[in-house]
């Protein structure tokens, strides 16, 4: 047996007793920069390879739904941060070996080149939004040229839209030091659950019809990748080291088990599936509860990796100090 | 890359808490934050149980996990040397640092909010002295210098001692070495 006790008070806040440093703010970041990351990739496809008259919703009017979620993704990361006044200084440099640094720049890339998809867009998808926006100076000359440079900007933008998906796993797979977000699974499973949020918010924004009814057989084959990479996210968590099998504990008869499989697996990615392939049958009722489920379980996938990659630790040890003691002294 | 190390004997620590006390005074740490503590580690089964105390703190790794995550470069490396440091001037309060050390050694300052960390008091180690925790240790338990000079005590301790470090297969690399 062993015990490790601290003797000396530690309880630093947001890291003792357990790490807590990352709450709902990054959750929210993680889910919208993944659906920003689906709209990108989903519009600019539909433009690539020909699309836009199956797609019509998806081609002309996605767009701009990108720069918009992206902005309340970054303000919620911009709320995270604790030094808010320093936050110019993640672009005064790029640390190669800082995925979060990437991911900075990669995000400011992906502003300039929604924008541009939208300018490529606008007429088609917003006629009377472009008509007023013309009447400012220089807008029908920049609407005209990002139109004659469609294609090159799909193919610009569908690269930094995949980019995006994967950076937000990548992000947390990153670290080493928590063993639940150490693999590389996280990558792909956030891009592809990205792909299935903006799936999901076409099948609610898009007018029933076709369009609608393609995107429920693309999500549900998304969803049906997303419970193989949760497998895979298992079973490589099952056949790992010790701090592996002790953080697949935590989902695996530990305290987050109901919240895993029950939250997330069954009402985000089960039951959506199964509502998905009986609409795909001809049946239409409950249509829009899917879309809406598979949106509910792309933000627990974040929140509850989020939580579950700080509760998974190397060091564990048993604290004694009451911190209410302390406000008491003081 | 000069390499400082903090040498431990947790056969002669007795785990009265003095290097917290000296940290927390000579780098004005705040009421409630903590750059260094202490572990009281029992194993065996009673009546055969065995009690070792660990006075803990930043390992300053030589391959430091917290410097690589670090996306503005405010955690970087001291002088060429294994010392890890923040610069507060460039930190955003991420928090990508902390995630990324499996020690838990790093806190945030509060009110300010930037990073903050043991720095083996470098601001003493410059003028030729060791840290505060260790020119306090009333058992003299606590050893520090360079492990580059072969004559150094740290180099001689782990020379002739058995030692071990804290979580070495998480490959950082730790450089505060526990005499057994």
């Amino acid at each position: 047996m062993i015990e490790e006790v601290l003797s000396t008070v530690r309880y630093n806040p947001k890291i003792d007793p357990v790490l807590g440093i990352w709450t709902w703010e990054i959750s929210v970041y993680l889910f919208l920069g993944g659906m920003t990351a689906g709209i990108l990739c989903f519009a600019a496809a539909a433009h690539l390879f020909k699309q836009t008259q199956t797609q019509p919703y998806t081609a002309w009017r996605l767009p701009l739904w990108a720069p918009i979620v992206l902005s309340v993704g970054m303000t919620t990361l911009f709320l995270d941060l604790e030094y808010k006044l320093h936050v110019f200084r993640f672009y005064t440099t790029l640390q190669p070996t800082s995925p979060m640094s990437w991911g900075s720049w990669i995000l400011l890339l992906v502003y300039p080149l929604s924008v541009l998809l939208i300018g490529a867009t606008l007429r088609n998808g917003y006629p009377r939004l472009a008509a007023w926006a013309e009447r400012l100076p220089l807008v029908t000359p920049v609407l005209d040229l990002c139109e004659r440079y469609r294609g090159a900007i799909a193919a610009a933008t569908l690269p930094v839209g995949v980019a995006l998906g994967i950076y937000t796993g990548i992000l947390l797979s990153a670290f080493g030091a928590r063993p639940f977000w150490n693999t590389a699974i996280l990558g792909p499973l956030f891009l592809v659950s990205g792909l299935s949020a903006a799936a999901a918010l076409v099948i609610l924004a898009a007018r029933p019809g076709a369009e609608r009814h393609r995107f429920a057989r693309i999500d549900a084959g998304l969803i049906a990748l997303e419970l193989l990479l949760v497998g895979l996210l298992i079973i490589g968590m099952a056949t790992g080291a010790r701090v592996q099998l002790d953080a697949l504990g935590l989902i695996w008869g530990g305290s987050y088990t109901v919240p895993f499989w029950v939250w997330f697996v069954a009402i985000g990615l089960l039951i959506p599936l199964a509502l998905e392939l009986w609409e795909l049958r001809g049946r239409h009722a409950l249509a829009l509860l899917a879309p809406l489920l598979v949106l509910v379980g792309g933000y627990l996938l974040r929140h509850l990796t989020v939580e579950l990659g700080q509760l998974s630790t190397w060091t564990d040890y048993a604290v004694q100090f009451d911190p209410t003691l302390l406000q008491r002294l003081q | 890359m000069t390499h400082y190390a903090m040498v431990i004997d947790t056969r002669t620590c007795i785990g009265c808490g003095d290097c917290v006390v000296a940290c927390k005074t000579e780098n004005k740490v705040p009421v409630g934050l903590n750059r260094d503590w202490v572990v009281e580690a029992t194993r065996g089964t009673y009546p055969n149980l065995q009690t070792e105390f660990r006075s803990e703190r930043c390992n300053h790794c030589g391959h430091a996990t917290c410097v690589t995550a670090c996306p503005t470069g405010a955690s970087h490396y001291w002088r060429d040397s294994n010392i890890v440091l923040v610069d507060a001037n460039k930190c955003t309060g991420c928090k990508a640092c902390i995630a990324a050390c499996p020690y838990d050694a790093r806190l945030l300052m509060h009110p300010d909010g930037y990073v903050d960390k043991c720095t083996f008091c470098h601001h003493r180690v410059e003028k030729g002295q060791d840290p505060a925790c260790v020119s306090t240790c009333p058992t003299h338990c606590m050893h520090f210098g360079l492990l580059d000079d072969p004559a150094s005590r740290v180099a001689e301790l782990l020379r002739t001692r058995d030692y071990k470090t804290l979580l070495p297969e998480t490959g950082n690399r730790p450089n505060v070495y526990y005499l057994l």
